[in-house]
């Protein structure tokens, strides 16, 4: 070995070093820095006095000492460090640091944009809390294009599928507004309900940034979903907070501001919060853990036990499951919860690792789902006559459909990895090739059903 | 010989503190100059070094700059600050009452040694 070679490897071996310290998170990289230049003065100062590069490289690993101590160290000295922090960013990047700022810049922009958005029909006459119709038709329309609008701009997303996009939120404009629905009338709620979840894909499509033709780009948008159902979820507990003690503290002086929360804090703080939320999501994916996993660890367990202890009782007891108009939602509640906990669960699963008995507690929930939604739907048929289809039943029925379907396969495929007979990657798959299935289905809703039902 | 931990950081401070009084250094220097003024007999762990000079740096005993060495390599140069000069200062009269208390003591056993070995003789 020539010693040109030798300084070659031992480069590599710095590098090595460097990217292993580098893992540490009590260890910043300001800090990687200052060690490996002590590093390099002691192989410098080792090679003066005649040692080979790369035993010189050795004994100054050696002296700098067991990295796992030394992250100890590290990690006592800067214990705010093992907790990431989001609003104060570490402080040694330089270049992604001015990105940041233009994204907040955007984002907080866009929030404001959807604020004076909701408030504009106003200057039409058209009030949020008397046209309650009119904003629940468009309520979607009011800040997912904003919020399609941010990721065609971070993705850099072609003009010509920005376009595509803009066109669908325009058609889904003149649908909610142009057909002629029965005040209060069921299909108009339909709409209202449908027309989100299929504006949701068109989000998707322009997050996933010209990666929706691959599992992983899909998989990714349902991360983000879910990441940002929570922190809409805890922002909205903030402003409950906020609102709460508004109208404590105006009361004690005599103003009345329930007006105020009505029209204008309750409207704006809500499409903000979707906006502020989704840039959240995206400026801390890196930083923080995921905590939509976090609950399904938690949750999965408890829902199969409750589902099995059911099964159980229902067996037991012989009792036939009563009927009722809203049984069928329920149902399809508890299919949505299902669905969703498996989906998070995949989400963060690493699909090389083998079945674990936390596989085998979900396949429990997906197919004791499946049994408990079987009984009610064997039950709803059975009456069905009785009660006739009106849009909503259809709806209810369509959806159960959809994810009774959905988890069926699944459990098919869980089974089949159980058994070392399919790969994890097959069911992460079948679960995002599934996710345009409830789109369609909710624009056929949106679409379909008022002229079908005669716009009641 | 080996000095143990509880030793090694309880005099890590004042011995930083001291060298940096000395003059502006960074961490591979401080190091060299610990174990020429030891003679080799406190062997610090390299790595252990920058967790102390951070400490102390949070304290604002020390401040930090980074520089561009000789070599071209980004570097982390430490300067005491008069905070840590007010420090080393309390420092040092704790380790001189400690050195002096101990010295007695020392004395006092060779003086008895001494006596024993006298009266043994006598």
């Amino acid at each position: 070995m020539t010693a040109q070679d030798r300084a070659v490897s031992v480069e590599e071996q710095i590098d090595q070093w460097r990217s292993y310290l580098r893992q540490r998170q009590a260890i910043h990289s300001v800090d990687v820095a200052e060690l490996e230049d002590h590093l390099r003065e002691q192989i410098a100062g080792l090679t003066d006095v005649g040692l080979a590069a790369d035993e010189a490289f050795l004994v100054a690993v050696k002296r700098m000492g067991d990295l796992d101590a030394l992250s100890r160290e590290f990690a006592r000295e800067h214990s705010e460090r093992l907790w990431k922090q989001l609003v104060a960013p570490p402080s040694d990047t330089g270049e992604p640091r001015a990105a940041a700022r233009t994204d907040a810049i955007v984002a907080f922009g866009l929030a404001v944009v959807a604020v004076v958005v909701i408030k504009v029909p106003e200057l039409f006459g058209l009030q949020f809390d008397e046209d309650a119709a009119f904003y629940a038709r468009n309520l979607s329309l009011f800040v997912l294009p904003l919020l399609t609008g941010y990721f065609v701009w971070k993705r850099r997303l072609d003009t010509r599928i920005g376009l595509w996009l803009a066109l669908a939120f325009v058609a889904a404009a003149v649908l909610a507004n142009v057909y002629p629905f029965a005040s209060g009338g069921s299909t108009e709620a339909l709409s209202a309900l449908h027309l989100p979840v299929a504006l949701w894909l068109v989000v998707g499509i322009a997050y996933a940034g010209g990666r929706w033709g691959q599992p992983g780009g899909r998989m990714d948008f349902i991360r983000f979903s879910g990441e940002l159902f929570i922190y809409v979820v805890l922002i909205a507990l903030g402003d409950a907070v906020l609102t709460a003690f508004i109208v404590v503290i105006f009361q004690a002086i005599g103003i009345d501001l329930e007006a105020f929360i009505g029209s204008w804090l309750l409207p704006c703080g809500a499409v903000a919060a979707v906006v502020i939320g989704s840039w959240l999501v995206e400026a801390k994916q890196s930083v923080i853990e995921n905590m939509a996993p976090v609950l399904t660890r938690l949750f999965t367990p408890l829902f199969a036990l409750v589902l099995v202890t059911f099964l159980g009782a229902l067996l037991w007891t012989g009792r036939g499951v009563d009927v009722e108009r809203d049984l069928l939602i329920v149902f399809d509640l508890l299919l949505v919860v299902v669905v969703a906990l498996l989906l998070y669960s995949i989400s963060a699963r690493d699909p090389r690792s083998r079945p674990g008995a936390f596989d085998a507690v979900q396949v429990v929930l997906v197919v004791s789902a499946l049994l408990a939604d079987a009984v009610a739907l064997w039950a709803i048929a059975a009456r069905v006559s009785e009660f006739g289809f009106s849009p909503n039943r259809v709806a209810a029925l369509g959806l159960n459909v959809i994810l009774l379907v959905n988890l069926a396969w699944s459990a098919v495929l869980y089974i089949r990895f159980l058994r070392r007979r399919g790969s994890f990657s097959g069911l992460e798959r079948w679960q995002t090739d599934y996710l345009p299935v409830y789109a369609v289905w909710a624009a056929i809703v949106v679409i379909a059903f008022p002229p079908l039902f005669g716009f009641i | 010989m080996e000095i143990n931990k509880d030793l090694i950081a309880a005099s890590s401070t004042p011995i930083v503190l001291a060298i940096l009084a000395e003059e502006d250094s960074y961490g591979y220097a401080i190091l060299s100059r610990v174990r020429e003024l030891s003679g080799g007999r406190m062997e610090w762990t390299d790595g252990m070094l920058y967790p102390v000079l951070h400490r102390l740096e949070r304290l604002a005993h020390v401040e930090a700059r980074w520089e561009v060495a000789q070599s071209g390599r980004r570097r982390k140069y430490y300067r005491i600050t008069s905070r840590g000069r007010v420090q080393l200062a309390e420092e040092r009269r704790q380790w001189q009452a400690v050195d002096a208390t101990l010295r007695g003591i020392w004395q006092a056993l060779a003086l008895r040694c001494a006596t024993a070995a006298g009266s043994l003789s006598g």
